[in-house]
């Protein structure tokens, strides 16, 4: 299992856009992805989850990646997080 | 001839026949399913449907070819259809609640709409317009029906409940003047359409929609959000000429938008604009605006219970700061008194509150309100070109304490390790004559100042513009306002010390080359000004402003001041 916090640097937060992006991602790996924020954690398969989450510029979630290929599942979401995000 | 306000959502004037949406309603059926059979059935219905749904937004993406926000709300979409929350939501409705495929998806899009509507960011709130969109889609493939073709004629008003995007990707909008919608804010599917296309539209409109019918006449102002319907031909003449004006208005922005403001002998004069929200921002740079000179941050503030939390400030001020891009950002501080009290901080009802305990004088005995703002602002200085501001100084004093304060919070945030512009530079408003008349002892204090027009005005000729008996006696261009703005500018260039504007005179092109002739550095103007100002600017030479502000300065009325400003102009 791989954990890491990442702040949110985009200006309008995960919005539809980047979580659609996102939920696209995830879904090339079969490691289960997870986002916690606040003490609420949900599966990154749902865009509806994810918008439920709020998740705003400045706020901190956690990402959890397990299964077969959670080292590559990490790093795409790594870069995601800290290098594309910011773009989409 | 009938006139209603909704909401403005995306400037210009419309006038044109109604093509009038009718509202999806739908209701569940109640019909319970009478066994396993039906129950598997139903669910491969839905799952048809899912597939049939996304099927046809495919095909709108592949063969409409829509702009890039539709086509993103459109894969938005196709997530939201294949959404695997929402599959197993109606998947046990239709499984242990008996319930057909079509309740179940109406129940589970109702409950999810529900949701978003509950939640505290506007933008998400916003989105269950195209979750409704989805359902509705979804719902139709269970009836079996195909998708309704709109079509409209040239001059078209489209007239909706509320648009979705398979609205507005089915229709071809270059027929369609304006938008008008009876749900929906600013950043509602249909507000976001019209404003990418240019459209002018009022949203928000409510119940009064269904006083509309298809063919009716219809006038809309989407900077003011004022609808008429079935004009009278005086009004339906009038709103015309105003279209042309605003229509030549247009082609000057174009024109205008990229060109820098400079005057013809070479003078920069950087026009900023005064924002007070991510929606006033886009309009920025949609006129062309240097950055922001006054982000007013009271609304930050208004319409809720508690005070805004230093994360939350900072994550606003700091979104402000990035979609500034590098351009100067100059935040104010809490300009907030007696007149807007707020339900964590009860100020007392004030017989005159313009001269009583509000902005820098609340905030220097606030702390707990002062401080937490200064280190959000202070953060957000680490992401672009942040400037502060302290509202309503009057003595060098409340400079100093201010500047105490700021300290203080440095010192916090240096504690805490987080990172901040330690050269942050720091402005006070020149609002009140006496800050004016010591503009010599504050530049001392501060690397800015910022006038402030509207104040300032008015504690000078002691006239209230809101009161109509004395509004005839507020005037900018009073001989008093223009020897103390000639003052205070003096008194800044002797230390270097960059002089702003920010008031409604800003945003007046009648004043520009008089501003420009006093030495003024920047203007900060309402955004839509901007292009007529910086007309103003780019069509004179400084010595020919600086000229006419002599010649001004010889003049005993307003009246006589006016007149020779629109000669210099015309």
């Amino acid at each position: 299992m791989m954990t890491k916090d990442y702040t949110l640097t985009a200006p309008d937060g995960i919005h539809a856009r980047p979580a659609t992006a996102l939920i696209r991602l995830v879904r090339t790996f079969q490691s289960d992805v997870r986002m916690k924020k606040d003490g609420r954690e949900v599966q990154l398969n749902s865009i509806l989850q994810i918008l439920g989450l709020v998740p705003k510029a400045g706020d901190t979630v956690t990402v959890t990646v397990s299964g077969p290929d959670e080292g590559a599942a990490f790093e795409a979401l790594d870069a995601f997080f800290t290098k594309e995000f910011a773009h989409v | 001839m009938t006139q209603i306000e909704g909401i403005g959502a995306s400037p210009g004037i419309a006038i044109g026949k109604a093509l009038v949406i009718e509202r999806e309603e739908r209701v569940t059926r109640g019909r319970l399913l009478a066994d396993p059979t039906e129950i598997a059935r139903e669910i491969e219905q839905y799952r048809f449907a899912v597939r049939r749904s996304i099927a046809e937004i495919r095909g709108i993406l592949d063969t409409a070819r829509p702009d890039t926000d539709s086509a993103d709300i459109l894969e938005v979409q196709i997530e939201l259809l294949g959404d695997p929350q929402m599959e197993r939501d109606v998947v046990q409705k239709i499984s242990t609640g008996m319930k057909t495929a079509y309740d179940a998806t109406l129940e589970t899009v109702g409950e999810i709409t529900e949701l978003f509507h509950g939640l505290e960011d506007n933008y998400i709130r916003e989105r269950s317009a195209d979750i409704q969109d989805m359902g509705n889609r979804l719902l139709r493939n269970l009836e079996g029906a195909a998708e309704p073709a709109l079509s409209a004629e040239a001059g078209t008003i489209l007239v909706a409940w509320d648009l979705a995007p398979s609205h507005t990707l089915t229709l071809d909008t270059s027929r369609v003047n304006g938008l008008l919608t009876g749900a929906g804010g600013r950043t509602s599917h249909a507000a976001i359409i019209a404003r990418s296309r240019g459209l002018a539209a009022v949203v928000g409109f409510g119940e009064a929609i269904q006083g509309i019918t298809p063919g009716d006449t219809i006038i809309l102002d989407g900077e003011t959000g004022t609808v008429i319907i079935d004009p009278e031909p005086a009004v339906l003449d009038t709103y015309t000429t105003r279209q042309q004006a605003q229509q030549a208005k247009a082609a000057l922005l174009h024109a205008l938008r990229g060109k820098p403001s400079v005057t013809q002998d070479g003078w920069a004069v950087p026009l900023l604009a005064n924002v007070a929200s991510m929606a006033d921002l886009n309009l920025v740079q949609a006129y062309g605006g240097e950055g922001v000179g006054l982000l007013r941050t009271e609304l930050l503030f208004m319409d809720r219970d508690t005070m805004p939390t230093e994360e939350e400030q900072f994550s606003f001020y700091k979104s402000i700061a990035r979609h500034t891009k590098g351009k100067p950002l100059t935040i104010r501080t809490l300009d907030l008194g007696g007149d807007k009290p707020l339900p964590y901080l009860p100020l007392p009802a004030e017989e005159n509150p313009a001269l009583g305990y509000r902005a820098i004088r609340v905030c220097l005995r606030e702390p707990d309100i002062f401080l937490p703002q200064l280190k959000a602002i202070l953060r957000a200085s680490a992401w672009g070109k942040v400037k502060v501001l302290f509202p309503m100084i009057s003595t060098v004093a409340e400079v100093r304490e201010a500047r105490a304060l700021l300290d203080e919070a440095k010192r916090q945030l240096t504690r805490e390790g987080v990172g901040f512009n330690k050269e942050i530079p720091v402005g006070v408003m020149i609002e009140v004559p006496a800050a004016a008349y010591i503009a010599d002892l504050l530049a001392r204090e501060v690397d800015f100042f910022s006038i402030g027009t509207n104040d300032l005005v008015q504690y000078m000729l002691a006239a209230d513009r809101m009161n109509p008996r004395v509004a005839g006696l507020y005037d900018p261009f009073h001989p008093a306002v223009i020897r103390l703005l000639q003052f205070v500018v003096q008194q800044a260039q002797r230390q270097l010390v960059r002089v702003s504007l920010c008031g409604e005179m800003a945003s007046d092109p009648l004043a520009t080359l008089l501003l420009i002739g006093l030495g003024v550095d920047e203007l900060s103007a309402n955004p839509a000004s901007i292009p007529l100002v910086k007309n103003t600017v780019v069509s004179h030479t400084r010595s020919a402003a600086q000229a006419l502000a002599k010649r001004v300065l010889t003049m005993d009325n307003a009246a006589q001041i006016r007149a020779c400003l629109e000669e210099a102009i015309s």
